[in-house]
């Protein structure tokens, strides 16, 4: 499914957030949005996936969802969002249960999940008892499980040190490959967003508008070989360009 | 190059360790000084009775079977006004964690009700309801009902915002949002409120029984004062401490259950 942003505006209250967005994500694309922290990003995938009513504008969506899709907008969260008092099996099952699923079809389905993040042998644990990287594959089993048209990654990957972060860009790359689900990424890391985006939108500070966007013009497998350092390289510099100085700016305004 | 020397340690201390031995031997020590100076005039029997004494006597109570008779009309107070005022409370407290309306029209009621010493009130619930059982339970139950308000509001309010945002994401209706996220998330502060409602249960059920009662501890320990039987009047206060201790137990078993996760 592709996803529609039109002239989405967003205020809390008297201080404005975001500006005049106008944005399209194409269907099977990953798409990266990167900017200052306090610039929107999070406004905008809130909006764009229905958790949050914009001042202005709306987001459409176009498409049939895949077969068997029970959520078709569906986050993994920075934080996780898992309940410590449900299991890894549970917390999975959570997002079906409200569905008309069969005991036997739930079952299959949080099984098959678990298994393809490695999870299955975590099935019975605690997320108290799990390290933050196994918890956000939690977190990615759950989205899994309803098979999303549109994946809505909040920093998914901020909250992790950076050697999990790689083996998880790994693991999610792998399983994207099989249904190539369309899906937003919201990052403040660079390097994330050229490992995982075919296009990366660059946001102003607050108010949030769009400032450049950025294709990633590098096969998504080849971006790690020496061959493409020096385009990465290249790419990482005008993205830094763009955001030098909002981010400077940034830093220096009050919190709201 | 001078001699390396090594870096003096400063990290020790701060730490807290278990020591067994030593509450054991705290509380002994405690019963060895009362009974020594019971033992040796210094201290009048009449005024306080050697342990031994309070022992003997507990015994004694205990086999005629008097203890037993009013540690149950207690327990029943307690029993009952405390799950009256613990339903209420989950209830009024739960709607002012999750509706907007509920919180503002009942905060101020509960901020303005719930500093009463709810043994004061204790008179007109005599007069509504009469020198009986009612009266007793009602006050147990009004005393119980504001914090676990309290607490239950407290509690949602502690559930991440976050995590009902989750529910939201995933198409969860409003209903499964309460009763997954809401209300479990809520449970650990609601449980620990309930540490501090039976203990109000029971500081209530002693001084109504006080008031107004022929059966009961709070009866009994008054009683004992009243005939200069500080043996009995003891023996009552430690079946009080025993009847506090088996109630904390309980709490603390349900929290074993229901909390396994942590």
């Amino acid at each position: 499914m592709e996803l529609l942003v039109e002239g989405v505006g967003h205020a809390f209250g008297a201080l404005p957030v975001l500006e005049g967005v106008d944005l399209e994500v194409r269907a099977g694309e990953i798409l990266s949005l990167i900017g200052p922290s306090g610039c929107g990003k999070s406004t905008l995938l809130a909006i764009m996936g229905g958790l949050l009513r914009p001042t202005r504008g709306r987001v459409a969506a176009r498409g049939t969802p895949p077969a068997g899709c029970l959520n078709p907008f569906t986050y993994v969260f920075q934080d996780f969002a898992l309940l410590p008092w449900r299991t890894v099996a549970g917390n999975v099952a959570l997002a079906l249960e409200h569905h008309p699923l069969s005991r036997a079809e739930r079952r299959e389905r949080v099984a098959a999940a678990l298994s393809t993040i490695g999870l299955a042998e975590f099935a019975r644990t605690y997320p108290g008892r799990l390290s933050g990287g196994m918890r956000q594959r939690v977190g990615i089993a759950r989205a899994l499980v309803v098979r999303p048209a549109v994946l809505l990654l909040d920093e998914p990957l901020s909250a992790l040190d950076a050697q999990t972060r790689e083996l998880l860009i790994e693991e999610f790359l792998a399983l994207w490959q099989r249904d190539r689900t369309t899906a937003v990424h919201i990052t403040h890391n660079l390097g994330e967003a050229l490992r995982l985006a075919d296009r990366i939108v660059v946001l102003s500070r607050r108010p949030g508008r769009i400032k450049a966007t950025v294709a990633v013009d590098v096969p998504r497998e080849g971006r790690t070989r020496p061959e493409a350092a020096g385009r990465i390289a290249a790419l990482h510099a005008v993205l830094w360009d763009l955001l030098r100085e909002e981010a400077r700016a940034a830093a220096r305004e009050l919190a709201a | 190059m001078s001699e390396a020397r090594s870096v003096p340690f400063r990290g020790g201390g701060f730490v807290l360790r278990p020591r067994r031995g030593l509450s054991l031997a705290a509380l002994a020590a405690l019963l060895a000084a009362w009974q020594a100076a019971t033992g040796s005039g210094w201290a009048n029997p009449l005024f306080l009775p050697a342990p031994t004494t309070v022992a003997a006597t507990l015994w004694e109570l205990a086999a005629s079977g008097a203890l037993t008779e009013h540690l149950l009309a207690s327990a029943r107070r307690v029993a009952l006004g405390w799950t009256l005022g613990t339903a209420a409370g989950l209830a009024v407290g739960l709607a002012m964690g999750i509706f907007s309306a509920a919180r503002a029209a009942g905060l101020p009621l509960v901020s303005a009700i719930f500093p009463i010493p709810k043994i004061a009130v204790l008179p007109l619930f005599i007069l509504w309801f009469g020198i009986g059982e009612p009266s007793k339970v009602a006050t147990i139950a009004a005393g119980v009902f504001f914090p676990t308000v309290i607490a239950a509001f407290s509690g949602v309010d502690a559930v991440p915002r976050t995590l009902v945002r989750m529910g939201q994401s995933f198409g969860m209706p409003a209903w499964a949002i309460v009763a997954k996220i809401v209300v479990p998330g809520a449970l650990p502060t609601v449980l620990a409120g309930f540490r501090i409602s039976v203990a109000i249960a029971i500081i209530l059920v002693v001084a109504a029984e006080m008031i107004g009662a022929d059966a009961g501890l709070g009866a009994f320990v008054l009683t004992a004062g009243n005939l200069m039987r500080t043996d009995q009047l003891l023996a009552g206060v430690v079946v009080l401490s025993a009847l506090g201790l088996a109630a904390a137990g309980l709490v603390s078993a349900a929290e074993r259950l229901l909390l396994r996760w942590r």
